[in-house]
């Protein structure tokens, strides 16, 4: 029941918001919905776990062996509530934002866009999450084609070929475990019991037709190309979906579609995925130091970042996997709340560039002050969500059993740590502090919407920071379950 | 039978009606009237219900298959002549109007029996009374140079594939011990497979693959398709093209099915040769109409994978596959039809005038492209799934993939061209009829990409029950 709501009320709403030819009602329609949605999810979240409120399965295509499965186990709650509170903020960030053209229709792309992320998360059915994988796309083509900066449409489509060309590759490999199962099912039950069937030598190729669709999508170096000039073309409301809740879609298909099913694959190449990982996490890292776009640099430091929960992956321990899950909401919700600082800046000055800007601290204080916190979460600083999670990944990767270079792993992806504090202080000295200069001396402090949503975030940031366990709990299991499904002993 | 007799017969009758009226409009609605008869003929054949009893001495063979076939073509072209009919009655006012309706159902009558033949010489016989009359067609606009030049250059290659295709009968009929053109009985007792017999096939797969312009023997394809009127360009690169694969798919299944590891080689050379050639020239094109000639030789590559695949899902997927195709392609070519410019600028800004023809369109393409919940993405999974389930060919598969990564650039400029950039599309006028019937196709579209067991269990549920 939950399930079929979380996907067909944006579905729905979205499709109503088309019709609503008025920019000011479409966005307050959009919002009342998303905030509907997040409703829906809180409830979710209150259920007892196995209860039958969160599965939904009906038949879809018979002859095929496709069922309309969907379901919410641990993984899918957390991501799916990530997906449910970051749209409200999004819309209350963004409302300010005036979009050209009939902008009614910017406000219901948003929603399609997260009824087609709802039915990633929500997928038990390996055909079903290929519809909601490529459906999620379409709408985002779109949103940031008409309303982006001015090389978008070079931009969104380099973002768009890259990831169909993924998701092909994956519905060859979908296609070919259908055929080998014995019930010929799409059924996730079905394709976890096919770990003994497919032989080894044939899923160290069916491997990478599944990782490279996710590898695109998360992005892993060096499939990552297409990142920065999408996030920097994007309208800000897109590019926060897009690296805020987006980005999940890649690691949670590691996690659910590909590690449990193709385990002697996913050990094949465990190292050589965690040094594309380690590779591209240092190598954005260094670029991210040198940026002097702060879309561009928040561009980087995400590929940083979810290098490190991907590395973490491939460690296949529970402790790591478990970082994964926590640290995924919390990067959601820290990079969402870094956009919103660029947007408005970029809103009230008209340049993101950082050599452009300078002392807006003294003009917008609580600004700084909410940002400082919002940066050092992305530094992940004790006392913020992001340090649970981070140190459960280190932890993870360290103690890791899958593979033998744990400890060089561990201490050239510490590396990182060092550097992100580099370019993130680097880049809060240089906006924040110092001189006024003639263009930030017109700057404004936060309005309303902008406070509250940054507050909101602050006090996510924090309350996760000192209490994470609600969230460790509610993935434990599913963490578990997962990680011994993926484990392989040679 | 009853599609071949009402389509020859219907034919014939507007032919001859061309002596009381010379009126296009009139002509338009007949011929709509003759094919909605066709339509319902044919699906109560499927029902079990023969208006006619003719001894054919199994040249001909009705299956439910070829029957469904034919329903999904006679169904496409309604929609073509509702939503284009018009327009060939004006391309039609420079020849006699009654005529090239008259052709049209001629070329109907050959596809039926190409979707039903049982010995090579009915499938030769089908092949050209598809073909004479699509010379005519392709000439049609008399004045005009290019036309004439595509119609010359279309006879002569198909002419000279002619010419294979009965040297390949001739040389299969030599090979099998007791003479005969039947399918059934070719490829029986070929223990040792005679050299004369393997050429005979390769000669079949050579002229088939030029009528479905397969690479390499596609050269005739986009001068063909860009000289003939649009009208006609929108007819033969769907309706003809869908049918002339069901014969191939039927000859090479039924025909030579059982020694399929001898030549399913030289398919899935030719598959790749026009998935890459189609694919890749398409890319380069700067006029729609001549980007859909390319695209329409990059889909005849795909639907190729359905001879590789050779077995049930393979037939349901050419028959969802023909729809797809058909349905997309047409509706394109119906809005192609209205723009003044055939140029991807001439579709600049169509989206801010024409919003309901953009949005359409939009669904046409993005089916085109096998984008999920259209049905092109479900034509396409049946063909990828036909080949994976017979467990070779998996590099063709991929490189077919990879290919169609390729082909979402060109159908999606059109869709940058709409939506993104800035211009004033010229527009002929549409009425409400015709974005009705666009809006109906889409919505069609969009369910067989939900449900496509729509078109393929209903209908077959339907010829078993009866």
């Amino acid at each position: 029941m939950i399930p079929v709501l979380l996907i067909s009320v944006p579905l729905v709403g979205g499709l109503i918001g088309f019709f609503i030819k008025n920019i000011q009602s479409g966005r307050a329609w959009s919002l009342f919905v998303s905030l509907v949605v997040l409703a829906i999810s809180l409830w979710g979240l209150g259920l007892p776990k196995g209860s039958p409120m969160l599965a939904h399965d009906c038949a879809w295509l018979p002859d095929l062996g496709s069922r309309f499965a969907l379901g919410l186990d641990g993984m899918g709650q957390i991501l799916c509530l990530l997906t449910a509170l970051s749209f409200p903020i999004i819309f209350i960030a963004t409302w300010g934002d005036t979009y050209r053209g009939r902008a009614w229709n910017f406000y219901a792309l948003m929603l399609l866009s997260q009824a087609g992320l709802m039915g990633v998360f929500l997928a038990m059915d390996a055909l079903v999450f290929y519809f909601f994988w490529e459906l999620a796309l379409i709408p985002v083509y779109f949103l940031s084609s008409i309303w982006g900066g001015e090389k978008r449409i070079q931009a969104t489509f380099k973002f768009f070929v890259y990831t169909f060309l993924g998701s092909l590759l994956m519905l060859v490999a979908i296609i070919i475990l259908y055929s080998h199962t014995p019930d010929h099912s799409f059924s996730l039950a079905s394709f976890y019991k096919l770990k003994n069937v497919i032989p080894g030598g044939e899923q160290l190729w069916l491997f990478w037709l599944f990782f490279i669709a996710f590898a695109i999508k998360m992005p892993i170096w060096p499939f990552h190309t297409w990142q920065p000039d999408a996030y920097e073309q994007s309208p800000t409301a897109v590019t926060m979906v897009l690296s805020g809740v987006m980005v999940k879609m890649g690691l949670f298909g590691v996690i659910r579609w590909l590690a449990p099913v193709l385990p002697v694959g996913f050990w094949a190449w465990g190292d050589t995925a965690s040094a594309l990982c380690i590779i591209g996490m240092i190598y954005a890292s260094l670029v991210a130091i040198r940026q002097d776009d702060l879309k561009r640099l928040i561009a980087y430091s995400s590929i940083a970042h979810v290098g490190l929960m991907c590395l973490a992956i491939f460690a296949t321990d529970n402790i790591g996997m478990q970082g994964v899950m926590i640290q995924m909401f919390s990067h959601g919700i820290n990079i969402i709340g870094m956009w919103i600082v660029v947007d408005l800046i970029e809103r009230q000055l008209g340049t993101r560039k950082i050599s452009e800007l300078g002392g807006l601290a003294q003009k917008a204080p609580v600004l700084a002050i909410l940002l400082v916190i919002v940066a050092l979460a992305n530094v992940a600083l004790p006392l913020t969500n992001a340090f649970v999670g981070e140190f459960l990944l280190f932890t993870g990767v360290f103690v890791s059993k899958a593979t033998q270079y744990n400890v060089v792993f561990t201490v050239v992806a510490a590396v990182t740590i060092i550097l992100s504090a580099v370019y993130t202080l680097n880049m809060i000295q240089r906006v924040f502090f110092g001189d006024t200069n003639a263009l930030t001396v017109k700057a404004r402090d936060l309005r309303m919407n902008e406070k509250m949503v940054l507050v909101v975030i602050v006090l996510i940031i924090v309350i996760v920071g000192v209490y994470p366990k609600p969230v460790l709990d509610l993935t434990k299991e599913t963490v578990e379950m997962l990680v011994t499904k993926m484990n392989y002993k040679p | 039978m009853n599609a071949i007799i009402i389509s020859a017969v219907w034919g014939i009758v507007m032919m001859f009606s061309g002596i009381v009226t010379e009126k296009g409009s009139v002509m338009r609605n007949m011929a709509v009237l003759g094919l909605v008869l066709l339509f319902v003929g044919n699906c109560l054949e499927l029902t079990g219900h023969h208006f006619f009893s003719i001894n054919v001495h199994g040249m001909l063979y009705f299956d439910t298959f070829g029957i469904l076939a034919n329903s999904v073509i006679f169904g496409a072209t309604l929609i073509y002549l509702l939503l284009s009919g018009s327009e060939v009655a004006r391309i039609a006012a420079k020849m006699p109007v009654a005529e090239c309706f008259a052709l049209i159902f001629f070329v109907l009558c050959g596809v039926s029996l190409v979707t039903t033949f049982n010995t090579l010489l009915m499938l030769f016989l089908g092949i050209e009374i598809i073909s004479i009359p699509l010379y005519i067609l392709t000439g049609s606009d008399k004045r005009n140079l290019k036309s004439n030049e595509a119609s010359l250059k279309y006879f002569l290659m198909g002419a000279f594939s002619t010419g294979v295709m009965l040297l390949g009968i001739a040389l299969l009929y030599g090979a099998s011990q007791t003479g005969t053109f039947e399918l059934d009985d070719l490829g029986i007792g070929k223990a040792p497979l005679s050299p004369l017999y393997i050429a005979g096939i390769l000669l079949l797969l050579v002229s088939m693959g030029f009528k479905v312009s397969a690479a390499p023997f596609h050269f005739w394809t986009p001068d063909v398709y860009d000289g003939a009127p649009t009208v006609f360009t929108s007819f033969m690169a769907t309706i003809v093209k869908a049918g002339i694969f069901i014969g191939f798919i039927r000859l090479f299944d039924e025909g030579f099915g059982e020694d399929k590891v001898k030549w399913q080689l030289f398919v899935a050379i030719i598959t790749v040769t026009t998935l890459f050639i189609g694919n890749i020239t398409a890319v380069f094109q700067q006029s729609v109409k001549r980007m859909l000639a390319y695209s329409s030789i990059a889909q005849a590559g795909f639907m190729l994978l359905a001879l590789l695949g050779l077995n049930g899902i393979a037939k349901d997927g050419i028959l969802l596959y023909a729809a797809a195709y058909s349905l997309a392609t047409i509706g394109i070519f119906a809005i192609l039809i209205r723009m003044k410019d055939y140029t991807f600028e001439g579709f600049n800004g169509l989206a801010k005038h024409h919003p309901l023809l953009a949005a359409t369109c939009t669904i046409f393409l993005l089916s085109l492209a096998g984008i999920p919940a259209t049905a092109g993405f479900f034509a396409k999974y049946y063909m990828l799934s036909a080949v994976l389930s017979t467990g070779h060919f998996l590099w063709v598969v991929i490189f077919a993939v990879l290919c169609a990564a390729v082909s979402v650039y060109y159908y999606f400029r059109v869709i940058q061209a709409m939506y993104f950039k800035d211009g004033d599309a010229q527009v002929i006028e549409a009425g409400a009829g015709f974005k009705g019937l666009l809006v109906f196709v889409a919505v069609v579209i969009l369910l067989l990409g939900l449900f496509p067991n729509l078109l393929l269990d209903k209908l077959t549920s339907l010829a078993y029950t009866w």
